[in-house]
This record gives C-alpha cells, structure tokens and sequence, in this order.
C-alpha cells in the first residue's frame, strides 16, 4: 500500500459504482496508488477494466447519477477532492489538474476559435486580460510544437488535423501549470508516426516543466517508452504496481504476464504463434469476493475462488494482487 | 515460390472519388485516395496492407472486391478479369471473394439472429434446403468457436471478439477462396485480438485461404502476413517479404513508421532510435509534386520534389517507390546517399 509521504495526490480505498437498471456495476473497487512530484505513472487495463473511472471519479468527472463514488478519500495539496463541493472541485479542475481525453475530434468544441478555448481556462483561473492571456496562449501553442501559432490563434477545430487538435488540447490542460496531468488515452486515437511525435512532446514538456502525469493507455509500448511507474487494472481492481522496469522485467501478476506475452512486437524474434488469454473479461456486477481473473487465470486454484486477493508485496516498491507467488510457482503463504 | 498461382493479380488500381463544389455541385476536383497500385496476391498467402489512417488502405481492398466501381485499372481473380464487369455479373463471382469489415458493432444487423446473419449468403447464392442450411450454419459455428446453442441470440448478446467470430462465419458461409480482412482486429482489445488473429490463421491452414489483411497495426501485421505492402497517400511505396521488410525497410517512410512503433520493452524502448517525423500527412485531393513522401522525407532530395518515383523490384520479391535507389547516371541520384543508405538499414 502507498505511505503518506511527499506524493502530490494519494488515492486510497476508491470505490465507485454505477447504478443502471439492470443493476449496479462495480467499476472500481478499493483502487489506491499515489503520485510523486515529476513522476509519470502508467496506467495499463483493457477496456472495461476501470483505468478510466478511476480518474475521471478523482475530480468528480463522473456524471451523477449514475455514477456514485460509494468510499475512499483522495488527497491532494491538504485537501480530500471527494469531500470538496462543485464549486471549489470546479475552480480546482483545469487550475490544478490538467485533463487530456482520448479523442481529440469530440473534445474541442467546434464552434469556438482554438485560441478562444486556451485562453478561457487563463482568464478564469489565473485572472488574465484579454493581452496577457493571447500572449500566453501563444508561447502555449509554441511550446507545443504548433507552427505560426499566433496565426492559427483564430483557427477552429476542424482547420486542425488530429495530431494537431491532440496538441491543442495538451496546450489547454497545460495552460494553468498543473500539478498534475491526467492523460486519458491521448494517443489512441492517433497514427504510430504522429504518436512518436506526441511521445516525443511529453518527454520533452516533462523535463520543462516538471509536473506529475497519470497517463491512461491500453498499449504496453507507450508504458514501456515513457512512464517511471505502471499500474495494471483488470476488473476494476489495482492488478499490479510498481516501477516500469521492475514489471516489466519480473512480471508476478498472471494476468501482467499472459498480456506482455500476447502482445507480438515488430523488432527481435516473431513467435510462430500468439499466445491467447482464453476467455472474457469479468462482469462487474457484484462486489468482488473472489479474484476477478480467476477464470482466465493459468495459476487458479481453490483460495482465488474463495477470497479476493489483497495487494501483497514483492519486492521494493512492487506489489500485486494474487495468491500465486511467481517465484515459488506455488501458492503464497501469508 | 515460383509456381506458386497467382490468385489476384491488380494492375494500375485507380480509385478517385468526384469532389463536387458550389450550388451547381460542380465537379472541381478529385480525391485520389488509390492512385495507381499494382500487385499480387499468390493461393494461400496473406498480403498484409499497412499505412496510416487515410492512406487509401480500406479503399483499396473494397476496390479490389469491386464494392466500388473503380475509376481505371484491371483486377483478375481466380483468373477472371472483374475490373470493368457489371455488379450484377459479379454477384455470380461473390461466393469466391468474401470481405471481414472492421466495426463487428455495425457490419451486424442487429434485428436478425446470429443463425441469420450467417445463413445469409446461403439463401442468396444457393437453393439449400433449411435443414441443409441449418447444418451448415452448425458447421461454420463450430469452426469459429461460437457455442451452437448462441443460433437463436441476436448480435447484442455478444462481445465485440464473439461478433468478430460471427462476421468471420458469415463470410466463409459460400467457401470462399480469398478473404479480405479489413482492419479485423482494430476495434478489439489486446487479449481479444490475439484470440481472433490466431483463429484467422487456423481457417487459413484448413482450409487454404488467402487473406488480404488491412490494418494499421504493423506488429500485429509482422505476425500474420507473408509478404507485406507499405502505403502512403494512395501509392504502395514498397512490398515485400515479411522478413525482409521488418529487417531491411528501404523506403524512408517504411523505415520512419517501423521505428515509431513503441516496444512493450523499456530495454529495447531506451534503445530505439527513433525517427521523427515532421508533420501531417497532405491531402490526398492535391498531392505535392514529385514523391508523395517528399513533404515529410528525412532523406530528401531535389530530385524528389520534382519527378515522381518509379515503383520497381529491387531485389527479388521486393518492391519500393524512391530516388534513393536510382541507379546513378540514370536519374541523377548521388551515388553516396545510396551508400549511406545501405549503411542505415
């Protein structure tokens, strides 16, 4: 579990369940990490695995109904957000913490001018005339690679390609100097050369500015390129945790594993044929009291069906949720 | 290799879509999404097409299936030359070329049964009997993996792999000789797709068919396809071996795309050098003179800007459209950016 310490957002126990007529789906289920100052963590997860709930419940994204965020507490700078009322989540959201969406073509709004939309959150937020906020939503717009920025100021969205529209968006979540930046698939949608581009911007921007991101992506590649510490989400539940080399290297969640084994690359050897996870993701329409990869899992025996795995330790700074020990090859005591 | 039949054979492909302007709706222009694409296709191969969004590679294989009526070029398959028939002399040819569509959410009608959806073809191309019918439908059940008692359930009902597997039965419903798979796996998730690649692959050896696979996903590409076509902006800019291509990319472009391609490997990602490229792709409506590449090129030269390259083999089986490989004196092309070129690769 993550010690208070000097993280910049501490995220402990989150729960959040949506209530629809069938039912209620548990889409994050006691869910706790924490972020460093200048630290990127990757979060990894198929989709309906709960990566981005998690994040859009942090800063009360979530519409509601139907969604409810039933426990846990997330603390950023002295405060806990799920306990701040709209208005102050709303002054905090933008100012504090930057968001980018995964599809740029439905995140911009088309009937204003880009450079309108940059500077909106700047006047708001930080007070800025209408001179010093153009000013600034220039050198933005440079600093993310946009050619003759002060011209394209006037552009709307649709004058932009989508490489282009994704750059504009980093430019508006960068536009207060957030603490912390939450990337929800920002690449996803976007070609492998003009995604290198992206990549490359991030690597670039975190040495500027230094600030904390949370970058929400379905493909191991990016994690690999980019992040200092990865979270693998299934089911709604934290998989497994840890810094990027250490999980990449010593994998100990069977899920972690069979993905890095699916996943064919374009450099090295080609396996003669691909490795499948069997089976579908879980529904989460109860509350887990058993491992939600249970039968999917190669490892499964009788405690998986009978308890939930807690997150247990394996080494510095490295845990994972299952009663596998991926040393022993055995099951784990304790 | 060399007796192997050729199954497609497609010569100067031209797909360009009218633009229309103005209240009159004008014709002002042309989007050339395919512009002039020649290639193979032998029995039992799988072609992989790659190339970025927008590069004319789902126009491409709806083109060669004649789902369009296509603005200049040959296509034969199986031996018949289909490029200029009529749709309804086609419908006869249907049965041997078969289409899987990317989006299993929309290519479904969602009122009619699983058992419907597959027993379509055989209701419009045989005068089966229902028992037969229903037989069959079991059958081609079985081999994509869907649970037979799942006939009576509407697409719905399903997960986005499960209906992939519905739209793979329908489209081997007629025994279909060659396939085209476009984008099959693009909407599924990482385990999903590897679930539905390796059954694509266990048909394919069962019963001998031959794919065209479109997709953008170059590493999934690497795994499926035998020989593997690049392209940008309407052209092929190289075709090759898959071996050779991943090893030894010769095109500028092939070289820049297989390098950004992230590793799910932080040892080989702090390795990888990568070339970034500067950047959007043009507009297919108005192409830049010379190399369609040569906006975005790292190795550019003046002769790119002027003369368009000529798409030839190189080697045996491989294929590229770029002035780096003129031979000197014929072109003009200096001879030491060839060497360094050789270097790189």
């Amino acid at each position: 579990m993550p010690e208070t310490g000097l993280s910049v957002l501490q995220v402990q126990n989150l729960k959040t369940v949506f209530a629809t007529r069938a039912g209620d789906i548990h889409a994050v289920n006691s869910v706790s990490f924490e972020l460093q100052p200048g630290e990127l963590l990757g979060v990894v997860g198929e989709s309906g695995s709960g990566k981005s709930v998690t994040m859009m419940s942090l800063i009360g994204l979530l519409p509601s109904p139907p969604a409810e965020v039933r426990a846990g507490s997330v603390q950023f700078d002295g405060k806990d957000l799920l306990k701040l009322p709209q208005r102050d989540l709303q002054a905090l959201r933008g100012r504090d913490i930057g968001f980018v969406f995964q599809d740029p073509m439905t995140s911009l709004n088309p009937v204003f001018t880009v450079g309108f939309q940059i500077m909106e959150p700047l006047r708001k937020h930080m007070g800025m005339d209408k001179a010093r906020a153009r000013k600034r939503a220039v050198d933005l717009l440079e600093l993310v690679g946009i050619p003759d920025a002060s011209a394209r100021l006037s552009d709307f969205p649709h004058q932009f390609s989508g490489g282009m529209r994704q750059r504009v968006m980093i430019a508006i979540a960068l536009a207060c100097d957030p603490k912390v930046l939450i990337a929800d698939e920002p690449t996803t949608a976007l070609d492998v050369t003009i995604q290198a581009q992206i990549l490359e911007l991030v690597k670039d921007l975190r040495q500027k500015l230094g600030m904390s991101i949370i970058w929400i992506t379905h493909d191991l590649g990016v994690i690999a390129g980019i992040a200092d510490r990865v979270m693998v989400m299934y089911g709604g539940q934290v998989a497994e945790y840890g810094p990027v080399r250490e999980v990449f290297a010593n994998p100990a969640h069977p899920y972690t594993r069979a993905l890095m084994k699916t996943v064919p690359s374009v450099r090295g050897e080609r396996a003669p044929q691909l490795n499948v996870i069997a089976g579908q993701p879980p529904m989460l329409s109860q509350h887990p009291t058993s491992c939600p990869f249970r039968a999917r899992c190669a490892h499964a025996f009788d405690r998986c069906a009978r308890e939930n795995p807690a997150r247990f330790p394996v080494s510095e700074g490295h845990d994972t949720a299952c009663f596998w020990d991926h040393k022993t090859g055995g099951p784990r005591h304790g | 290799m060399a007796e192997r039949r050729k199954l497609v054979e497609v010569r100067d492909l031209k797909m360009h879509f009218p633009i229309n302007t103005g209240i009159l709706r004008r014709h002002t222009g042309n989007i050339k999404a395919v512009d002039g694409l020649s290639f193979d296709i032998y029995e039992g191969e799988t072609l992989g097409i790659v190339g970025e969004s927008g590069c004319g590679k789902s126009t491409c294989g709806r083109a060669v299936l004649r789902l369009y009526d296509i603005t200049s070029g040959t296509i034969k398959i199986d031996g018949v030359e289909i490029g200029a028939k009529s749709q309804s002399a086609l419908r006869k040819m249907r049965p041997t070329m078969q289409m899987v569509f990317q989006d299993p959410q929309a290519c479904l009608n969602p009122r009619m049964t699983v058992a419907a959806i597959i027993g379509e073809p055989l209701d419009e191309h045989t005068d089966w009997s229902k028992a037969k019918k229903l037989e069959r439908i079991y059958e081609l059940m079985d081999a994509v993996g869907l649970n037979r008692s799942f006939a009576n359930r509407y697409p719905h009902a399903f997960s986005g792999g499960q209906r992939q597997r519905i739209g793979i039965a329908r489209a081997l419903a007629l025994n279909p000789k060659f396939i085209i798979c476009d984008e099959p796996i693009a909407a599924l998730d990482v385990s999903i797709q590897a679930q539905v690649v390796n059954l694509l692959e266990e048909l394919q050896d069962r019963l001998g068919l031959t794919y065209m696979f479109i997709s953008h996903d170059l590493s999934m590409v690497r795994h499926i396809a035998d020989r593997v076509a690049v392209m940008y902006l309407g052209r092929i800019v190289e075709l090759a071996p898959r071996d050779a291509l991943y090893a030894d990319p010769l095109h500028p472009y092939t070289q820049a795309l297989l390098s950004a391609v992230p590793d799910p490997d932080p040892a080989i990602e702090a390795r990888v050098q990568r070339i970034i490229l500067k950047g959007d792709v043009p507009s297919p409506a108005n192409p830049p003179k010379g190399c369609n590449f040569c906006t975005r090129c790292p190795k550019v030269m003046d002769i790119c800007h002027q003369i368009d390259p000529e798409y030839r083999e190189l080697a045996p089986g491989h294929f590229a459209a770029c002035h780096l490989y003129n031979d000197a004196g014929q072109t003009g092309a200096p001879r030491t950016e060839r060497n360094q070129q050789g270097e790189d690769a």
